[in-house]
């Protein structure tokens, strides 16, 4: 697959990449198919490309069941990977646990999407915050200096006075306060790059917000290379300086955020900021929203359809998208922007009319 | 205004009884009228379910509606409270004239019956005099109004997508015909692009139906798109109540603006957001005076004394909507 390096992004040194990463978690085999060769695997992950600089916030946008998350778990080391590679500056990585995952750890820290589940409900914010500091060894020598550590995180998270909340339990704070716990416990382990997997969507809508400034915050303050895993496109544009759309385990467009957002190439990105709810649109105007030939569903993804994932629901879909596999293809309208689909392919274009797949594509389905 | 199909009347519901009981909703006066989708927003805890699980008597001990009305409207015949209902008219009121689709209505539909049993069962307790077939016939009607193949009446939930679940939890919820329905978050487990199908289809079977709608939801945004008039909640109390249009160009309390300004645009320029600082009160410890006060970044002398009652705006289009704040005064209370 030929793939464009991400030339001309303003400075910031690679922390972490991925290139090729893929995974396929095996499905269990029924007895039928015990003697056959038939290995069913669900094509989580494929040939994922993704930079993270320090210094930079990067969105990864897509449905549940993407394999957005996947991603966070293999860059964090949590899932092994199928095949492919991912480089903490520049080194080839694989760790499985031990002292090389600690290691791996101290430079690469998780926030999860619920803090009233990552948080343990019987040990106090002090305790959390020790943990973290102690095992990536940064409590210093004294009790002295590791209390001083403790309150410089709490700071760094607003979480002030800090003295109020050392010793709570995480039953004792809001939501809000949780995560911001769950930062300042990743934070302790001083790292490079931090991974976000839907920070905010388990949260208040009115202090979403307030947490995506302060992960923005800490970005610029300690240079971290962050990505940010959400469905909310909208959040994207706001919060990131690059955003990738991924469909069905593929990365379909990436690009510069504004850019992304506001002249989308692909149809799937297209189809999901026409869905995204917008107070402006105050009537519906079904007649120029984007449309969906499927029935909104994604497809499955242990026999994910042939060439472009997208094609059974695509409206623009031409017959060399149901064989062939887009390739990532410079949009050019802006540097770094492009996009995996054959429209964007002059030749493709020209010998074959956007949309004319829609029939057989459609009878394809039924067929299965 | 078309006629009102349902009024409530200065409900109260609380949870538990004495020193340990919270008031989750106080002094709630809301009119929904006929063929109308009416917004009600807030964050967690600030009552909104429990108001649309109170008025309809679904509220599971230790709650308890602890007072007020809710007048129900039938299509023919005189208004009647439904908080009066004996228990035998309950049932016969229930999903024949209000139906309701519970949040994570992915969960609610029995994993172990068909389809077609969960859709049938409704008419035989409802209309035993039916005759079998022409229950089927009617259940399978009712899947293809909601976009569903007729042949996926012999499918177990488990077969059918979380989108499609859905719309037999709607289909299934308009099966009797009802005059309201409530929908309490139909839509935070789904994919946007589901959603927008799901709410499309909604909307255009209400317009065909004519079926009044209260729709509970977090997302401000989702509601200014697609109901015609919102009220916000917060702390219990509806703090503002408005033309969709009218609260997104113009929120008066500082709540109703908090909140819309907690949604990052998909267009127009990119700008710094806030959020509301602080976080939602503790039902059990309110603030005094306004429950928002000690969020409000407009907060002055009389907010932390007295509560705001919830009264129409001075303003010019203060006809038709009403606000509960101190900012804007009211000679004219509602309710």
């Amino acid at each position: 697959m030929t793939s464009i390096p991400d030339a001309e992004t303003p400075a910031g040194e690679v922390v972490l990449e991925a290139i090729g990463l893929t995974k396929h978690f095996p499905v269990r085999r029924k007895l039928r198919d015990l003697f056959s060769r038939k290995h069913d695997a669900v094509h989580a992950v494929d040939d994922v490309n993704l930079t993270l600089r320090r210094g930079q916030v990067t969105a990864l946008v897509g449905e549940s069941g993407s394999g957005k998350s996947t991603v966070a778990r293999l860059l964090s080391q949590l899932y092994p990977r199928t095949a492919g590679d991912i480089r903490l500056h520049g080194e080839s990585t694989r760790v499985k646990s031990g002292s090389a995952f600690r290691r791996y750890c101290s430079t690469v820290q998780m926030i999860f999407q619920d803090p009233f589940a990552s948080l343990n409900p019987v040990h106090t914010v002090r305790y959390h915050l020790t943990r973290s500091l102690k095992i990536h060894g940064h409590a210093g020598k004294t009790a002295e200096d590791l209390e001083n550590a403790l309150h410089a995180l709490l700071n760094r998270v607003h979480l002030t006075p800090p003295e109020r909340y050392l010793d709570k339990f995480p039953h004792e704070l809001s939501g809000g306060q949780r995560q911001r716990v769950a930062i300042a416990r990743a934070l302790g382990a001083e790292p490079e790059a931090l991974l976000a997997d839907e920070p905010v969507s388990m949260l208040d809508v009115s202090i979403r917000l307030g947490i995506l400034n302060l992960l923005r915050d800490l970005k610029e303050r300690l240079d971290l290379a962050i990505l940010y895993i959400t469905h909310d496109i909208a959040s994207a544009r706001y919060f990131a300086d690059q955003t990738l759309v991924m469909y069905a385990g593929r990365m379909v467009e990436g690009g510069d955020s504004e850019t992304v957002t506001q002249s989308p190439a692909h149809p799937y990105t297209r189809l999901l900021i026409d869905s995204a709810p917008d107070p402006d649109r105050l009537t519906v105007d079904a007649e120029q929203l984007t449309t969906d030939r499927g029935n909104g569903e994604p497809p499955s993804l242990i026999h994910p359809p042939s060439g472009c994932r997208f094609h059974p629901r695509c409206p623009m879909a031409m017959p060399r998208c149901t064989t062939d596999l887009p390739v990532r293809l410079e949009i050019g309208d802006r540097p770094g922007h492009w996009a995996a689909c054959w429209l964007y392919d002059e030749a493709t274009v020209a010998a074959q009319q956007p949309g004319s797949a829609a029939q057989p594509a459609t009878a394809a389905e039924v067929s299965k | 205004m078309s006629a009102p199909v349902l009024e409530i009347k200065n409900l109260n519901v609380g949870y538990g009884l004495g020193d340990q009981g919270v008031r989750a909703v106080r002094d709630v006066n809301l009119t929904l009228h006929r063929g109308e989708v009416l917004g009600l927003a807030g964050e967690s805890g600030s009552g909104k379910s429990t108001l649309a699980y109170g008025l309809t008597r679904l509220l599971a001990p230790p709650g308890v509606v602890t007072g007020g009305q809710v007048i129900y409207h039938p299509a023919e015949g005189e208004p009647y409270d439904v908080l009066g209902l004996s228990d035998e008219r309950l049932r016969k009121f229930r999903w024949a004239e209000t139906a309701i689709v519970f949040q994570g209505a992915m969960n609610s539909l029995n994993p172990v019956h068909k389809i077609s049993v969960q859709l049938t069962d409704v008419l035989r307790a409802h209309e035993p005099k039916m005759s079998e077939t022409s229950r089927l016939a009617r259940a399978r009607e009712m899947l293809k109004l909601v976009g569903i193949a007729a042949d996926r009446m012999d499918a177990y939930p488990h077969q059918l997508s979380g989108g499609m679940r859905q719309r037999v939890m709607i289909g299934m919820a308009l099966i009797l015909q009802p005059q309201v329905v409530i929908m309490d978050e139909p839509t935070t487990a789904l994919d946007v692009v589901m959603q927008r199908q799901i709410l499309g289809q909604l909307i255009e079977l209400r317009e065909r139906l004519g079926f009044s709608v209260i729709f509970i939801t977090h997302d401000l945004s989702l509601l200014v798109e697609f109901s015609d008039r919102i009220a916000i909640m917060y702390g219990g109390r509806i703090v503002e109540e408005a033309p969709a249009a009218a609260i997104y160009r113009d929120a008066l309390h500082p709540y109703s603006k908090g909140l819309l300004g907690s949604f990052p645009a998909l267009r127009g320029p990119r700008r710094e957001l806030t959020g509301i600082p602080g976080s939602p009160p503790d039902l059990k410890g309110m603030p005094s005076g306004c429950s928002f006060h000690p969020r409000c970044p407009k907060a002055f002398d009389p907010c932390a004394g007295n509560i705001p009652v919830l009264g129409r705006p001075g303003t010019g289009d203060g006809r038709t909507r009403s606000v509960a704040c101190w900012l804007h005064p009211t000679e004219e209370p509602v309710g």
